[in-house]
């Protein structure tokens, strides 16, 4: 008998600033002026100001169930800043950060929330996805979009933004799967937040990270410190340029924490630990890059409180104008289920609206 | 104009589709090198190359996942399942998906994706390989469901639905992939979607069916006039959308009406047309509703099968019970 190594593997974890808001290093050049990172701030602050308005729209009723995405700001929006334009994002439900950058409106994510299908035609990025659902069904058709652009030779690529329950899905496989021999521009991005609803992180599998899922298909798949934007940014950019060159497909982990409950209607205190939950806050992701920006002196307590007051102002308009959206019309049920209404449905149509009981 | 096999009518359509529409991608297990495991795809890697010809791993939800994908950018994927067995892992992305990606997004994104599969038994096939599973897909919503019963119509309505702007799922009867043979030209003229086709007018009753067992309600047909009683066949064709009209046409001047399918009684297709008949159709009735079906079991294995499969001899003895009425 003879055994050898058949092969070997690693995964790498990269941070560039630390919990504390130390930089660990030198940072990518797209940091290396600290006030390239403000927009990034400002987009974090923005989103964490639009989770808290959805929330208390909820709790008021004015809004349906909403998943916030406390203490994940980073992730969508490393994610979405490292796109370019013409990529496409296939968002999960937690994914408002990343749609908030690549331009959809907080008046759009407000319509979708309040159970309006207009909230997801997008007037900005017309090509992305709505968000999806049922969990990780998007995967395939982030290969999808991907493979079209293969096809077409375009140099674009499709981004994919899933949850760590996502990866145990049999959709996640299938799509890293065909990533793989198909060279796909693509990178699928897990927010690992820990939990998915109240099944914590190690009992949803043994594997020692998700990143290594992506080594069984055969492509490239690292860890990052999902609270530091800017590792997370690196990381997605330079699977972006990857993929645009024809290198195929990247998985990049961005280890986060949830800090808020799964959705408005969840209790995390029916199953988790609130100390847990408390301790999560330290090195969350928009502290952690406000200590560093200012101890580059390009960030001040009057800067703040102007982002806060924008941010504000932005998502006060959103509200007043979501609130005061009548819905659509009851045809609008009808009037999007095919390019042309069938004359069986169009009978049913003619009945909704109060005409005639049809006779077929 | 020459004589071809069903299975050759589906390669035809295929091949005039995507020689006229360089968005026309065919996908799936086996389609590419080896040309379908029923050949329906044979030649087309040669003549349309990999590009359009893709040979996939083997992941049936992804297959129907990455053609949504496709066709969100302007692709029109036809993706194939090899078996309809095989195909229920497909149903959360044809359901949750491909049915629903224009409505929600308003018609901002869409999704002209046909997927294509095999189903029905009588080819003595393996286990799941034999399956009538199409009422999964006829509850769905912003789906089409097609399925033919001859060369011509499977040429006819496979190219329209590959033309549609809206997904459709396309089923094959295998049964008849090599057993119905007829001349087809190939002239690129798609039949229409959403509609019956009456393949043989009668006044004394209706029989009404849908993939293979309409050559069985034909022979049942001839069996009838050599009887002197004339049946109505009308092939549904399109399942989803549903034409009533023109099933509740034939039933007001015929009066009577058995209703053919392969797959399993209870909550079959059939029972949304009986439903028809006892509504709006209700007064033309002169005897009850017959439902020819197959059991409500499990799929046997081949050496049972043509006991499960209703023949001609189930839709006579329907026909006949329901021409003693009145």
């Amino acid at each position: 008998m003879t055994t050898e190594t058949a092969a070997q593997f690693s995964v790498s974890f990269t941070r560039y600033i630390d919990a504390d808001g130390h930089p660990t290093g030198p940072l990518p050049d797209f940091a290396a002026q600290a006030a390239n990172l403000l927009p990034l701030y400002r987009a974090m602050v923005l989103t964490r100001a639009f989770d808290a308005r959805a929330v208390a729209l909820q709790r008021t009723g004015r809004l349906g169930t909403f998943a916030s995405s406390l203490g994940q700001e980073a992730v969508g929006i490393g994610a979405a800043s490292a796109m370019a334009p013409g990529d496409v994002l296939l968002p999960s439900f937690r994914d408002q950060s990343a749609q908030l950058w690549r331009g959809v409106t907080p008046l759009e994510l407000l319509l979708y929330w309040g159970g309006d299908e207009r909230g997801s035609d997008f007037a900005g990025p017309r090509e992305d996805f709505p968000i999806s659902v049922p969990v990780a069904s998007h995967a395939p058709h982030a290969a999808g979009v991907a493979l079209a652009f293969a096809l077409r030779k375009e140099k674009r690529a499709s981004v994919c933004i899933l949850g760590d329950g996502a990866t145990s899905k049999g959709d996640f496989y299938e799509a890293l799967n065909m990533a793989g021999p198909w060279h796909l521009p693509m990178v699928m991005l897990v927010n690992n937040n820990q939990w998915a609803i109240s099944v914590p992180r190690a009992a949803q599998t043994a594997a020692a990270t998700l990143a290594q899922k992506a080594i069984a298909a055969g492509i490239p798949g690292e860890q990052v410190d999902g609270n530091d934007v800017v590792a997370v940014r690196d990381a997605v950019a330079r699977a972006l340029s990857r993929a645009r060159e024809g290198g195929g497909a990247t998985l990049v982990e961005a280890v986060t924490y949830r800090l808020s409950d799964h959705t408005t209607a969840d209790d995390a205190r029916r199953y988790r630990d609130d100390k847990a939950v408390t301790a999560s806050w330290h090195g969350e992701p928009i502290a952690r890059l406000r200590a560093y920006l200012v101890s580059q002196g390009t960030w001040s307590r009057e800067d703040e409180e102007h982002a806060l007051a924008d941010a504000t102002a932005a998502i006060d308009k959103a509200t007043e104008t979501y609130l005061a959206t009548p819905p659509q019309p009851l045809a609008a049920m009808f009037d999007h289920l095919f390019a042309e209404l069938p004359p069986s449905i169009r009978a049913q149509r003619t009945q909704a609206l109060g005409g005639e009981t049809p006779d077929a | 104009m020459p004589e071809i096999a069903l299975v050759e009518a589906i390669n035809l359509a295929l091949a005039r589709a995507m020689g006229e529409d360089a968005s026309v991608i065919v996908l799936g297990e086996d389609v590419g090198r080896d040309g379908g495991v029923f050949r329906a795809t044979d030649g087309l890697l040669a003549r349309f190359g990999p590009e359009r010809v893709l040979d996939t791993p083997l992941a049936e939800a992804a297959i129907a996942g990455i053609s949504v994908g496709l066709a969100a950018q302007r692709f029109r994927p036809v993706a194939e399942i090899q078996f309809m067995g095989f195909a229920y892992s497909t149903i959360d992305q044809m359901l949750n998906q491909a049915a629903r990606l224009r409505t929600r997004t308003r018609g901002r994104l869409t999704c002209p994706m046909v997927l294509r599969m095999p189903a029905g038994g009588g080819v003595h096939a393996p286990e799941h390989h034999s399956e009538s599973g199409e009422a999964c897909f006829t509850n769905i919503p912003g789906l089409r469901v097609v399925y033919p019963s001859s060369p011509k119509r499977a040429y006819g309505l496979l190219l329209a639905a590959i033309r549609d702007p809206d997904p459709v799922v396309f089923l094959e009867p295998t049964r008849l992939y090599r057993a119905a043979r007829e001349d087809v030209a190939d002239d690129g003229v798609a039949l229409p979607l959403d509609r019956c086709f009456t393949l043989r007018e009668g006044g004394d009753i209706t029989l009404v069916g849908w993939g293979a067992i309409v050559r069985d309600m034909l022979a049942a047909a001839d069996r009838l006039a050599a009887e002197g009683r004339q049946a109505e066949v009308i092939d549904v064709a399109t399942l989803v959308p549903f034409d009533a009209a023109s099933i509740l046409a034939s039933v007001a001047r015929t009066g009577r009406c058995v209703i053919c399918h392969e797959a399993p009684l209870t909550a079959g297709f059939g029972a949304e047309i009986a439903a028809q008949l006892a509504g709006p159709g209700l007064m033309s009735l002169l005897a009850p509703v017959e439902r020819v079906t197959g059991w409500d079991t499990v799929m046997p294995l081949p050496r049972l099968e043509m006991q499960y499969i209703p023949g001609v001899e189930r839709i006579l003895a329907a026909a006949r019970r329901s021409l003693r009425h009145g």
